[in-house]
């Protein structure tokens, strides 16, 4: 019995070990997204604040690079945080949503709409941008399964090791530095910031099918219900990019979702002079994404929207939200300023 | 369903609970059941060439059974009624009888292999000799019909021999045709061994189940480690003849060689281990092969099951056939040495072809076959020679040099054979292994010549490292089974070797996204 007892005991250590083992290799094997591919960083960032937010921004590059909440902030005293992600389609959107209803209840959630031109999933790695940093949980089950490529296994996702494997013989410093330590963000409540500038030039034409994929659409509705469920007002827009070309016919069937549903949409591509982007130098990517001059210009005009429309509260005065910005906005100047010494 | 994939770790994780749970009478219509889902996840067309094969052996195998039967039942009421003449007729009669079914029997399984190995290669044959659009361009072997094929044509075989009697349950012997772990890959097994462990009741033994455990982690580790990782380089290799060459070519057959030995002795691992855990013992198909000191030796050592099938159902029988046996007559006056050997020699190329001939339609795997053949024969005619040196240098002859050279040598030649496994024709095959001996060119393989074939050094790092310990564990094997060892060490240190396996496997193995989910090499034989 004696023996039989220390033979369990013996098993159940020598699991603990090598699964604390494969825990540690899997650390190391991850992509850490921190100095490189930063996009990577930023669906685990959110999980890091300590404030809530009143407007929640959800999409694309669009809105990880073309909204400063900063600059919401100081100038409205809006508080924002942007849930966006390279290449986050629509139920990447939907789930990082509902993923962050769990825990908070913004009065605002913008959704950018350019993603919804994509019907299926794209590509595996963009998945793993989007989905590594996503905590454990039904919203991250359900992005999963609505994400996968042909090819691509759900285990791999909740076990990062059986993916990750292979980098063990292409590891960094970067997977050593952050093996088991997150590091400081990367981005200023999920904006990212770029201060080049290329001039926009011709926009490259393509065919395309004047009605948006249905698989799409319906992730839309499902976006417009969690809002509506949980009480959170939804506004579309399409940001000022002015490539990938956001054709009319697509302009025209948002417009028609959103008057059915009730919601706001903005089209900001027609808005471009009133906003004041000058496509010649808000641009680090020649007319594709706003660096982060283009950036605080559109801030600050939507803002006045967000405000006036949707009567969100100016919380500059509060000792919580003033301490959480006044460090983000030295760090966001800091940044500002390295980044054009170094262009 | 591949045995490196989730579903098969989740179809064997829900079965072997499900199997030792259920009352032990029942547990083979479990097996039976697992087996056709296993069948049917391949493909319904290969369930319904299997179910052709299991009822026409069925069918086939009882009637000769009864015809038997009725042979000795009526012969011992003619023994005092009848002549012996009239007794001998009828026994021939109703022997003719039992050939005539053998023989359509036969005809119908081997023809349905035939059909899926050749019609497409036939179909090009005619299109291009008649000039008509090519047929049977769809034919493709389903799984496992190559092995089980030979095993049910085995187990007629024995019953028209009376070595067994015919089940007498069709579902049984389905049962054996279609046992899981056998389709992927082998091993050839016969009815009087695994076809009765799989209709005996199994009761749950812990320590069985950490074995073949152990077995089952070591085949994956052999397969996720070495083989598909080696598969890279070798395929990148074998795709450009024209590229590579010269000393590419040797580096090509030393890898090659690594990669099927892990892969295939991998495999069969895998398919033992399983076995096992069902309390099924299955044929062991390799015993360190690759310390073969001669070509025949490795073949006695490789694949063993095939070698012993064809020795058993084709060698034997036709090195001793009345053809065979007159041929040896008619050529005594050219002596009794020669006289002798005609037979053999003939039997033996002819077994050989058919090996090359089971490997695979393309002309490479016949030549290879037969050379084969003739290298073993070639070996047997120079015993005297190799007599004469042993007696001459003794002290050489048993110093562990030249034991090491005499298994090198036996590798190097296995592996030049190879080259025909390698290329889609002869003339590439050939082109090649010769362009070793014209063309010298190390300094292009190692400058950056490897590192174009698809691996990384860290990938050629792990593959070696992989192959170390597959030498070390066959040199440790020699003075003993490994697995009873690790067992007889406690639990304990058992679970410990099991976790090191399995985490080797999951941290260095190539599998999961951007990998291709490898199918086991001799799957497509």
């Amino acid at each position: 019995m004696k023996r039989k007892g220390f033979t369990v005991i013996g098993i159940l250590l020598s699991c603990i070990v090598c699964f604390g083992a494969l825990i540690a290799v899997s650390r190391l094997t991850a992509p850490k997204y921190h100095d490189s591919l930063i996009d990577g960083h930023l669906t685990g960032e959110y999980y890091g604040e300590t404030t809530d937010h009143d407007v929640l921004f959800i999409g694309d590059c669009e809105v990880f690079e073309h909204f400063s909440p900063v600059t919401l902030y100081n100038e409205y005293g809006i508080t924002s945080y942007i849930r966006g992600g390279a290449q986050q389609l629509a139920w990447h959107s939907y789930y990082m949503l509902e993923d962050a209803l769990k825990t908070e209840t913004p009065k605002v959630v913008v959704f950018n709409v350019l993603a919804l031109k994509y019907g299926e999933p794209q590509s595996e790695a963009y998945n793993r941008l989007n989905l590594d940093g996503m905590r454990m949980g039904a919203a991250k089950l359900g992005a999963i399964r609505a994400s996968m490529t042909e090819g691509e296994d759900a285990m791999s996702y909740l076990f990062p090791l059986l993916r990750y494997h292979d980098r063990i013989g292409e590891l960094t410093r970067e997977d050593f530095t952050y093996w088991f330590s997150k590091g400081g963000p990367v981005s200023f409540k999920g904006y990212v910031m770029h201060t080049g500038v290329d001039p926009a030039t011709e926009v490259p034409q393509e065919n395309y099918d004047p009605k948006l994929p249905e698989t799409s659409m319906a992730w839309l509705t499902e976006i417009a219900d969690l809002c509506e469920e949980n009480g959170v007002a939804l506004v579309l827009i399409k940001s000022p990019s002015i490539y990938p070309v956001w054709h009319a016919e697509w302009d025209e069937e948002i417009a028609a979702f959103a008057k059915s549903r009730g919601l706001r949409y903005d089209n900001m591509i027609a808005e471009n002079d009133l906003i004041g982007i000058d496509m010649t130098t808000d641009t680090y990517d020649q007319g594709q994404h706003l660096n982060v001059f283009g950036a605080e210009k559109l801030s600050r005009w939507f803002g006045a929207i967000l405000q006036s429309e949707y009567g969100l509260k100016d919380h500059r005065g509060e000792a919580a939200y003033d301490a959480d910005y006044a460090a983000l906005t030295e760090r966001y100047e800091n940044e500002k300023q390295r980044l054009s010494e170094g262009n | 369903m591949l045995f490196p994939s989730w579903a098969f770790l989740l179809f064997l994780a829900v079965l072997v609970p499900v199997y030792y749970l259920v009352p032990k009478r029942i547990q083979w219509i479990v097996l039976l059941l697992a087996n056709g889902v296993f069948v049917c996840f391949a493909g319904i067309l290969g369930a319904v060439f299997m179910a052709v094969t299991v009822a026409s052996v069925y069918a086939a195998s009882r009637g000769m059974d009864t015809l038997f039967t009725r042979q000795r039942e009526m012969l011992a009421e003619m023994k005092t009624t009848h002549t012996k003449e009239e007794r001998k007729a009828v026994r021939l009669r109703l022997e003719k009888k039992r050939r005539l079914i053998l023989v359509a029997c036969l005809v119908l399984n081997v023809g349905i292999l035939f059909a899926l190995k050749y019609g497409a290669m036939l179909g090009r044959l005619s299109a291009g000799l008649f000039g008509t659009k090519p047929f049977g361009q769809d034919l493709a072997l389903t799984m496992g019909i190559s092995f089980y094929t030979f095993s049910t044509v085995g187990y007629l075989l024995d019953v028209y021999r009376e070595t067994i009697p015919a089940e007498r349950n069709p579902l049984k012997l389905a049962l054996f045709t279609s046992f899981f772990p056998l389709l992927v890959q082998g091993p050839i097994t016969r009815f009087e061994t695994v076809g009765k462990a799989l209709q005996e009741p199994h009761a749950f033994d812990g320590r069985r189940f950490l074995s073949a455990s152990l077995r089952i982690a070591w085949g994956y580790w052999k397969k996720l480690i070495v083989a598909d990782r080696l598969l890279v380089a070798v395929k990148a290799l074998c795709a450009k003849p024209a590229a590579y060459r010269g000393d590419f070519i040797f580096v090509e057959m030393l890898l090659y060689a690594a990669c099927l030995y892990a892969d295939f002795t991998g495999g069969i691992d895998i398919t033992i281990g399983v076995g096992e855990m069902l309390g099924v013992r299955i044929e062991e198909n390799f015993l360190r092969p690759y310390f073969s000191k001669s070509i025949s030796e490795y073949w006695r050592r490789w694949h063993i099951t095939l070698g012993e099938w064809f020795k058993r159902y084709v060698y034997y029988p036709l090195s001793v056939s009345k053809p065979m046996r007159d041929l040896s007559k008619n050529t005594r006056r050219f002596g009794v040495g020669f006289s002798r050997r005609v037979p053999v020699y003939l039997a033996t190329i002819l077994v050989w072809a058919l090996t090359g001939a089971w490997h695979g339609s393309n002309l490479t795997f016949l030549v290879w076959g037969i050379l084969n053949g003739v290298v073993i024969l070639l070996s047997e005619e120079m015993k005297p020679l190799y007599a004469r040196f042993h007696q001459r240098f003794p002290k050489l002859s048993a110093s562990a040099f030249y034991r090491g050279f005499t298994v090198i040598r036996t590798v190097l030649l296995l592996s030049s054979l190879r080259i025909l496994d390698c290329y889609g024709t002869v003339r590439d095959a050939f082109s090649s292994f010769f362009s070793m001996f014209t063309t010298w060119n190390w300094s292009a393989v190692f400058r950056g010549g490897i590192q174009s074939l698809g691996l990384s050094h860290y990938d050629y790092a792990i593959a070696f490292c992989g192959v170390l310990a597959m030498f070390a564990l066959s040199m440790v094997q020699r003075k003993g089974a490994i697995r009873p060892r690790i067992i007889k060490r406690g639990t304990v240190f058992s679970v410990c070797v099991l976790l090191v396996l399995i985490g080797t496997i999951l941290i260095f193995g190539r599998y999961g996204f951007g990998f291709d989910a490898s199918q086991f090499i001799y799957n497509r034989f």
